[in-house]
């Protein structure tokens, strides 16, 4: 059901064509310069990095549980169950929790505009939604960066892995990090000499704060009890005294009168 | 201290420099953009308006919900005379919170999106949410001090009469929200350094709120005694001192087994740029306080007390710092130092604070020499050790 991305590292040639489709795709500029930006930004959401003969593709992962998604408190950002991760900048109020919170740290901020959004990869929402493949993977020469079911696309990394011992790092990235990503990652190289973690959990990280969060309305009419009751357990000596037609005032006066 | 003519005092030069210093980097800010006025970047989006701003504001106002919660749920009736000043603080520092938020959020004409666009799994609406409704609180906490003082008595009634239920909501919002702001750093267990992520983070931020709350009461007591020449309230002050030295207790108890706990400990004792950050912090925030405050001596020496509480506030500011800022260093690779103009508007924000609290000191009833008739618990209340036995002799 749910749409991802699988880029094979080893079928890449380095021609960045992904890189010019997601920029027209997102109306962002690109030109010798931004090509040669090796990382992410707000006008630039995907990149190509070059380490000797090996090529790596960064983006945003598009996590199924992710991060972004859960810690925006306006909600701007939303998983679609098509699998893109998408962003509404007229709800975005700025808070910049998203990059904070990203494991990745992929969300990227207009910091030289004066009404800023968040840019990252959104997987193409629109196109995907019209059953069409995200910019990047239709463009792609090689089949490199491959669009379909993720289901597929993992049983084909597998496969991939398994008909060629000794080409492939043994891990597909993506299938189990933060509880699986929408984008799949093959290297022929170690992942982390392009920068991914691989120390990273398995679990989704939203249930890290949610399982606190969760306890919250359960505290509220606690706390209320808890606290009232104080409140009427400390104010009885009070009502005691009223009733014996003394003054309330506290037992240090009242033991010097 | 009221004097007839204006004249430039120290004080005065400092507070005018920090305005218009602030107000300049106000212009930029809101003219060019956070990129040309803060240090931040895609590898640090959280600077010091989050840090000290934010985190350490509404820290530093932590005194409101700990004495109500003393004076009125605790029923611990000496302590009435300090809650004024208390609750102002408070009120002042969350007002300034939500002011300063609108410097760091990138579009803050969009603030109170959280109000129809809500995401009950995100920490930071639920913080939204609790400053909202807690700032709400502590308005109508202080408003009997604005009521009295225009003598408006039907209102006056009306907030007495929820005024339990009001301090009871400020104690609840007040407990989630201290701590969900440690909650917030629960999502990034792999970028915030060991010394300072934990599952209990919001255990920590919490108890700290409150030893903080207790060491701010004293400081802006002791401050204002002397400022406005007042009398100082030094048994209610002592005593504080000890409920202080109790809750760096257990703080202190909390945070090294969790240390140990979590097999961190042994990196206290490694050289590296974040050990030093976590002796400071450790150092003033419960060492050199503890080690203070235990002894009978300082805590009956005004001096010795008021010493003792700064360093604590000093302390737990450092602790916010470390959990915002030097541990997000080491995992971004980035050197974060704030720019001239996020220290600017900071410092305006800090001056602003002393600025109002003396202004609604001279114009509304703040101290106890102000309280009038109309609330007599008090006044028995506010006269322990010395005085009582003359103001009750016609009794």
């Amino acid at each position: 059901m749910s749409k991802a991305l699988l880029y094979d590292s080893t079928v890449c040639i380095g021609c960045k064509q992904c890189e010019q489709a997601c920029a027209t795709q997102n109306n962002l500029p690109y030109d010798d310069a931004i090509a040669a930006e090796e990382f992410q930004s707000a006008h630039k959401l995907t990149n190509i990095l070059t380490r000797g003969d090996k090529f790596m593709r960064r983006l945003c992962m598009n996590c199924n549980d992710p991060s972004c998604a859960s810690v925006c408190p306006v909600g701007a950002l939303k998983k679609t169950a098509l699998g893109p991760v998408t962003y509404d900048p007229a709800k975005c109020m700025g808070c910049r929790y998203c990059m904070v919170a990203c494991p990745f740290s992929v969300p990227k901020y207009e910091w030289g505009k004066l009404f800023p959004k968040v840019q990252k990869c959104v997987m193409c929402p629109d196109r995907v939604a019209q059953g069409k493949q995200t910019a990047c993977a239709e463009i792609c020469p090689t089949g490199a960066t491959k669009f379909g079911e993720r289901d597929e696309l993992i049983a084909e990394a597998r496969q991939r892995i398994h008909d060629n011992p000794g080409k492939y790092v043994d891990h597909i990235y993506g299938l189990e990090e933060v509880g699986g990503t929408s984008v799949l990652l093959l290297s022929a190289v170690p992942f982390e000499t392009f920068g991914y973690r691989t120390n990273i959990s398995k679990d989704p990280l939203p249930m890290l704060t949610y399982q606190v969060l969760s306890h919250i309305p359960d505290f509220v009419p606690l706390g209320g009890m808890v606290l009232g009751g104080v409140w009427w357990i400390t104010h009885r000596r009070e009502e005691v005294a009223l009733a014996e037609g003394r003054s309330p005032v506290t037992k240090k006066n009242g033991g010097k009168r | 201290m009221s004097r007839p003519t204006f004249r430039f005092t120290f004080w005065k030069l400092v507070f005018l420099f920090l305005i218009a210093a602030g107000l300049y980097a106000t212009v930029i800010r809101f003219t060019q953009g956070l990129g040309a006025s803060t240090n931040l970047s895609d590898k640090f989006p959280w600077g010091i308006w989050v840090s000290f701003d934010v985190l350490c504001g509404v820290m530093l106002a932590a005194g409101g919900f700990t004495l109500t919660a003393t004076v009125h749920i605790l029923n611990i009736k000496r302590m009435h005379s300090i809650i004024r000043p208390t609750i102002l603080t408070a009120f002042l520092g969350y007002v300034l919170v939500c002011f300063a938020l609108m410097y760091d959020l990138g579009k803050p004409y969009n603030i109170w999106h959280p109000l129809i666009m809500r995401n009950p799994h995100s920490v930071m609406f639920e913080v939204a949410y609790c400053v909202m409704l807690y700032t709400t609180v502590l308005a109508l906490e202080f408003s009997p001090i604005v009521l009295e003082r225009f003598n408006l008595q039907k209102p006056l009634k009306v907030i007495r009469t929820i005024l339990i239920p009001l301090v009871i909501l400020g104690v609840i919002l007040s407990t989630l929200h201290q701590s969900s702001l440690g909650t917030l750093y629960l999502i990034v267990p792999e970028k915030l350094h060991p010394f300072w992520y934990s599952p209990l983070l919001p255990v920590f931020f919490f108890v700290s709120a409150i030893a903080v709350g207790l060491a701010m009461t004293i400081f802006e007591s002791s401050l204002s005694a002397k400022h406005f020449g007042l009398e100082l309230e030094l048994p209610v002050l002592q005593e504080l001192g000890r409920v202080l030295v109790v809750v760096l207790g257990v703080y202190g108890i909390l945070r090294f087994e969790d240390l140990a706990n979590r097999h961190a400990l042994k990196l206290a004792f490694q050289r590296s740029y974040e050990t030093g950050f976590f002796w400071l912090e450790i150092s003033l925030a419960l060492v050199l306080p503890i080690i203070l405050l235990v002894q009978r001596r300082v805590r009956s020496n005004p001096k010795g007390l008021y010493f003792a509480a700064v360093l604590v506030v000093l302390g737990f500011i450092t602790n916010r710092m470390n959990v915002s800022i030097t541990g997000f260093e080491g995992s971004t690779g980035v050197r974060y130092f704030p720019k001239w103009t996020e220290l600017a508007v900071t410092g305006m924000i800090i001056a602003a604070g002393f600025a109002l609290f003396g202004l609604a000191v001279k114009y509304l009833p703040i101290f106890p020499e102000h309280e009038f008739a109309s609330e007599p618990v008090a006044e028995t209340a506010s006269a322990p050790a010395e005085l009582p036995v003359l103001e009750h002799a016609g009794d």
